[in-house]
């Protein structure tokens, strides 16, 4: 599978990265749970980019490692960027509406996460997700 | 027809195609040493041979990688299959296609032609390697599957209640699938009671203790409970110097007072239960 | 905007989610619920995520919030039919989802109401 580029711009907007980044798992063979953790990660991510990042976009693809299989995402935006990473990346912080897990929690579901933010430069993150 | 580099090869080749065949087969099985068939050998490698010379002899008979080859590729790769999973070694599996070239020095002659053709050869016997390893890879993986699955017995104690006996060292990814399928019995069998004994088990770590600790929660999630039987002195010890909270999950000594706890808390009559079945 | 239907059977609310969840479906659903347990006098909402292949921490959010709603409104709510895969990412997560009753489907729940409504 190619690399698929969404917009995000509005709430079916999330639930259409969600469906892609469950598609791209499902034919990378990931497990019923890394497929959920995943998707789950992606809905957090999502929801921050539009949130946050006043919209912006996500890029799915599979990626592979010798013989493993796996699911990258990357979400990025062009909005006011994360001043304080540490404190953005805490349980329990929240400078919206959330539980204050996104950051955090996306983190904890997946193998691999890079964010890239400075203040006014927009933010993107980047998750993978191999196959066991 | 011929393409240039291969000169008139697969012309002589064609020629003596049974003979080439008779040579290679007795290489091929003095390292099979008969676990093969002779006659399965024969059809495997003159439906190899046919598509390794239509191949050699076609416009792009140079490169292996070309179309020319897919039906050479598809058949080297069921033969590299096939002898992974039989059990044969990767020297074994690849004699079958390095062999060929000895079959053709000594039958045809080794003219100028020869070195393409033994370029060719060896790129395909690399291929087979490459398959071989793979196919290795996927039974290796396959049965550790298995071996789990089988290390893995989520049984039905009574309606509403399934157990999940833990015999063995517990490393993170043994946890994982274990636990995973413990939730998903739960679901399936419809219990709102999992017990999971660990007598059986010697120790635990912090991350198998924290494994355990997020399945109950989980559970909760679900609407189930566990209940941990037969944890050892010395599991309590590292549980306790971890400092990881057990909290109000529900422990007991053995599986059978773990049961009682489940079978009181539904509401069963054991007394009434061993009448009704003449015990 | 599509919002979900909410069933009322006896004494209960029942919300069985079968569609992908949207955010704006999300908070329509908590306004919803609390709206009806008093247009009702409802003293019980099931919660059916049977369907749902995913829980993330805002859903989480509204239905620890309808549980907190229901519960000023002297109604008990149950989330019934978790996915296993689910629990485990929202144990992951970091959501245990504390204070929510659950049980394994919609049966379950509504007998753990009535029971519950009996006792306390």
């Amino acid at each position: 599978m190619s690399a698929q580029e969404l917009a995000i711009a509005g709430d079916a907007d999330v639930v259409r990265v969600r469906q892609a980044v469950r598609a791209a798992a499902v034919s990378a063979k990931l497990s019923l749970v890394d497929q959920t953790k995943l998707v789950t990660a992606a809905s957090e991510l999502a929801r921050n980019t539009l949130t946050y990042g006043g919209g912006g976009g996500a890029v799915v693809e599979e990626v592979f490692n010798g013989l493993r299989k796996g699911v990258k995402a990357i979400f990025h935006d062009k909005g006011p960027g994360i001043a304080d990473l540490q404190l953005a990346l805490t349980d329990g912080y929240t400078s919206g509406s959330g539980m204050g897990l996104g950051l955090g929690g996306a983190r904890r579901l997946v193998d691999e996460f890079t964010i890239d933010t400075a203040p006014g430069d927009g933010t993107t993150v980047t998750v993978v997700k191999w196959a066991r | 027809m011929t393409s240039e580099p291969f000169g008139d090869l697969i012309e002589r080749c064609r020629a003596a195609e049974d003979d080439l065949v008779r040579r290679w087969r007795a290489d091929v099985a003095a390292s099979l040493r008969g676990r093969i068939s002779e006659v399965e050998l024969d059809k495997e490698l003159r439906d190899l041979l046919d598509a390794v010379l239509s191949a050699v002899g076609s416009s792009q008979g140079g490169d292996t990688k070309s179309p020319a080859y897919g039906e050479v590729r598809a058949l080297l790769v069921d033969l590299s299959r096939a002898r992974a999973l039989q059990g044969f070694s990767p020297s074994e599996t690849a004699i079958n296609v390095f062999t060929l070239k000895r079959a053709v020095r000594e039958v045809v002659g080794a003219g100028a032609e020869f070195q393409p053709f033994s370029d060719v050869i060896d790129d395909l016997g690399l291929f087979t390697f490459e398959t071989y390893a793979r196919a290795r890879e996927e039974v290796i993986a396959q049965q550790a599957e298995q071996l789990l699955e089988l290390a893995t017995p989520v049984v039905k104690l009574w309606p509403g209640v399934v157990a999940l006996p833990l015999v063995g060292t517990l490393d993170s990814a043994r946890a994982q699938v274990v636990m995973e399928k413990l939730l998903q019995t739960l679901v399936d069998t419809g219990s709102e009671y999992a017990i999971i004994d660990i007598t059986g088990v010697p120790a635990v770590d912090t991350q198998v203790a924290q494994h355990l600790l997020k399945t109950i929660v989980a559970a909760r999630l679900m609407g189930a409970e566990c209940i941990i039987s037969g944890i050892r002195p010395q599991i309590a010890q590292t549980i306790v110097a971890l400092g990881i909270e057990f909290g109000d999950i529900a422990t007991k000594a053995t599986l059978a007072d773990a049961l009682m706890l489940a079978l009181g808390r539904i509401g069963v009559d054991v007394a009434a239960e061993m009448s009704k079945r003449g015990l | 905007m599509e919002r979900l239907p909410i069933l009322k059977i006896g004494s209960m609310l029942l919300v069985s989610i079968q569609v992908d969840l949207r955010d704006d479906m999300v908070i329509a659903l908590q306004e919803d619920l609390a709206d009806r347990i008093v247009e009702t006098g409802a003293r019980g909402v099931v919660i059916d995520i049977t369907a749902l292949d995913i829980v993330d921490s805002f859903t989480g959010r509204m239905l620890a919030t309808v549980a907190a709603l229901s519960r000023i409104l002297d109604a008990e709510t149950v989330v019934v039919g978790m996915r296993p895969a689910v629990a485990i990412t929202l144990v992951e997560l970091g959501l245990s989802l504390d204070g929510i009753k659950t049980a394994l489907n919609v049966e379950r729940g509504m007998r753990l109401l009535s029971l519950g409504g009996a006792a306390t």
